[in-house]
């Protein structure tokens, strides 16, 4: 049989290309572009190499703000994770117990960054939050605008009320997809609690827990609405995050050159860190 | 070891019950002797599962007890049991290695490390796992994964009871016929009480020295596999049972006289009386013969397996079903055919009439 050749299907690639393009691609270079040179406005560039790279790897503030971010999404992953797991396996598995947790779960998830950085200001004022005014009531001396232990203790908060509800549907739905034959078997073979759990749950849990894990990673590493409502990463520099100190350095001061070299070295490091872990957990995978 | 009644045992998944269908085990008393080779045998649905969970302790059923030696165990859980179950699907730990596996129902049970080593390598070498136990579970195949899960059942030298539920149904064929060989070994081996769910004949009959034939949550018959074929008490096991099955057919029963379309059959006794709503006469493929005259029937079929040719009559507007040997020569058109008295029941409301 003879096919017809005819190209002219590549055009409906079009559409595709030119959204990739403008989304992500032009954007993109556009920051290449500036990263490796110095402008000072109407259109008027100088080539200057690596030296914004060399300046923001160098520099204290990239090294403080690098230093924050990775403490910030370490303790929230270290809360959210197992305190999702944790809340998972207490939801009901059957009855009118089950629509009710899943809508309850859902809507921290369901409100938008700015409104709960908003929320939660309002939450925590000393003087007139609830959160805020309570623990003054108590006799802490709380104050998230100008105390940093006391900003870092109410962003994690947040995150937490915010995000662990991800972990639990997530847990949940790999505790649910485990066939009940597993926690038969295991209670015939005498199994206590803390057994089913270590070898029936949390390895039939582990794909949903990776996914899980890599997603907190990513949106609590590139966070930035909430705190920026929040705190304005304030008290001084003590809440500023990568995200937030890269927005300061663009819009802030203007340095486009550094802002732009420090975004690629940003986006370098959550590429890693992503394939570092992932390639983790997929050669546990293939030795089993 | 222990010897296992169920007494008046009932269960319902339903909070409220209204008619037997709502009931997935009704009035169920059996007592299975201790070093029995058992096979609970029925369709799905019929309440075998229902059944083995309750012995084993993972369901506490709606009304009736369980007793091991004749000590009730109804409120006792798996472990206090002492049982050992085995599931369809191989239920392995992942993340443990094959000896770990089988190691696991030991430990758990406080045993030491000597005991425990000399079990696994005993129960390995019985299974022929001996080579993969240091293997992760996991990578293993599902016929491997399976015997694991027989291994963590029979690890345990001192259990009650040790059940099976439909444990071959993910194994290749072939591997079917070596693992079931293996379990009527080890069977004979260990001597202790075993309990075989399966929805397949064949399974059960070679299996079990003792069949229990399960029909909508209730137990139809207990026999041996002959006792099973040769008289059916109950028309469903003669249904359920041989390839193909019994031949019900509809019958009036007046002045202890059986009449079949029109002919007077003779049935393995004689009947008196009947104030059943409905009766049945009961006949095996195997047990009729053509004849010059007697039941007349046309031949609509003649299937040949082999060793066997099935044939397919018509009969008053019923279908008949004939096995015949494959060197019988089988009439065509219209034939007359007789019944062997001695096979041949009467069934009223489906029940065996004696």
């Amino acid at each position: 049989m003879n096919k017809t050749i005819n190209q002219k299907a590549w055009y409906f690639v079009i559409p595709v290309f030119v959204l990739v393009a403008f989304n992500a691609a032009i954007p993109l270079m556009t920051v290449v572009n500036y990263s490796f040179q110095e402008t000072f406005g109407n259109n008027v560039f100088a080539w200057e190499g690596t030296r914004w790279f060399k300046q923001i790897l160098l520099s204290e503030r990239f090294h403080a703000s690098l230093g924050r971010q990775f403490a910030f999404t370490f303790i929230i992953l270290l809360i959210q994770i197992p305190l999702g797991i944790a809340i998972a396996l207490t939801m009901p598995k059957k009855g009118w117990g089950v629509p009710v947790c899943l809508i309850l779960m859902s809507m921290p998830l369901l409100i938008p960054w700015n409104v709960v950085g908003a929320m939660w200001n309002i939450f925590a004022l000393p003087d007139i939050g609830f959160l805020g005014y309570s623990l003054n009531a108590m006799g802490f001396d709380y104050n998230f605008t100008q105390q940093p232990g006391d900003a870092w203790f109410t962003t994690i908060l947040m995150d937490v009320w915010h995000w662990t509800s991800l972990v639990v549907l997530l847990s949940y739905a790999g505790l649910n997809s485990i066939q009940p034959a597993y926690y038969q078997a295991a209670e015939i073979d005498g199994a206590s609690r803390w057994a089913t759990f270590r070898y029936i749950e949390l390895p039939k849990m582990k794909k949903v827990l990776t996914l899980a894990i890599l997603l907190r990673f990513m949106d609590s590493f590139m966070i930035y609405t909430e705190p920026f409502v929040l705190t304005g990463g304030g008290p001084g520099n003590t809440t500023a995050f990568l995200s937030i100190d890269l927005v300061k350095m663009a819009l802030g001061q203007f340095d486009l050159g550094p802002a732009a070299a420090m975004s690629l070295i940003y986006f370098f490091i959550v590429l890693l860190v992503c394939w570092v872990f992932y390639n983790l957990m997929m050669k546990n995978e293939a030795q089993s | 070891m222990a010897k296992i009644t169920l007494k008046d045992l009932s269960h319902s998944y339903l909070e409220k019950q209204n008619n037997n269908s709502d009931w997935a085990l009704r009035d169920v008393n059996i007592d299975w002797k201790d070093g029995g080779a058992y096979a609970l045998l029925g369709p799905s649905g019929c309440g075998k599962t229902t059944l083995l969970n309750i012995i084993s302790g993972l369901l506490k059923p709606t009304k009736g007890s369980v007793l091991f030696n004749d000590k009730d165990m109804t409120s006792l859980n798996p472990v206090e049991r002492d049982i050992a179950q085995i599931f369809q699907f191989p239920v392995i730990y992942d993340t443990m290695s094959v000896y770990d596996n089988l190691a696991f129902p030991l430990k758990n049970r406080g045993l030491s490390e000597l005991e425990v080593a000399s079990k696994v390598k005993e129960i390995a070498e019985m299974l022929e796992l001996t080579s993969t136990l240091n293997n992760r579970a996991s990578g293993l195949t599902a016929d491997g994964k399976q015997k694991i899960s027989l291994g963590r059942g029979l690890v345990r030298s001192d259990v009650n009871v040790i059940m099976f539920d439909e444990p071959l149904t993910v194994i290749d064929p072939h591997l079917k016929w070596v693992l079931r060989s293996k379990l009527k070994e080890l069977h004979q081996k260990i001597n202790r009480t075993m309990i075989y769910v399966t929805h397949d004949q064949t399974e059960a009959l070679t299996f079990a020295d003792q069949v229990v034939v399960m029909h909508e949550g209730q137990i139809v018959q207990t026999g041996t596999p002959v006792e099973l074929f040769e008289k059916p008490k109950h028309t469903f096991v003669g249904h359920f049972i041989g390839s193909p099955g019994m031949n019900i057919l509809p019958c009036e029963i007046k002045n202890g006289e059986i009449n079949f379309s029109g002919q007077k059959i003779q049935s393995h006794k004689a009947i008196k009386k009947s104030n059943f709503s409905k009766t049945q006469i009961g006949i095996r493929p195997e047990f009729i013969n053509f004849s010059k005259d007697g039941i007349p029937v046309k031949i609509k079929r003649v299937s040949n397996t082999g060793r066997h040719k099935i044939v397919d009559t018509e009969c008053n507007g019923g279908n008949i079903k004939i096995l015949s040997n494959a060197s019988t020569a089988i009439p065509s058109g219209d034939a007359y055919i007789t019944f062997n008295q001695k096979y041949t029941y009467v069934y009223g409301d489906n029940w065996i009439i004696e």
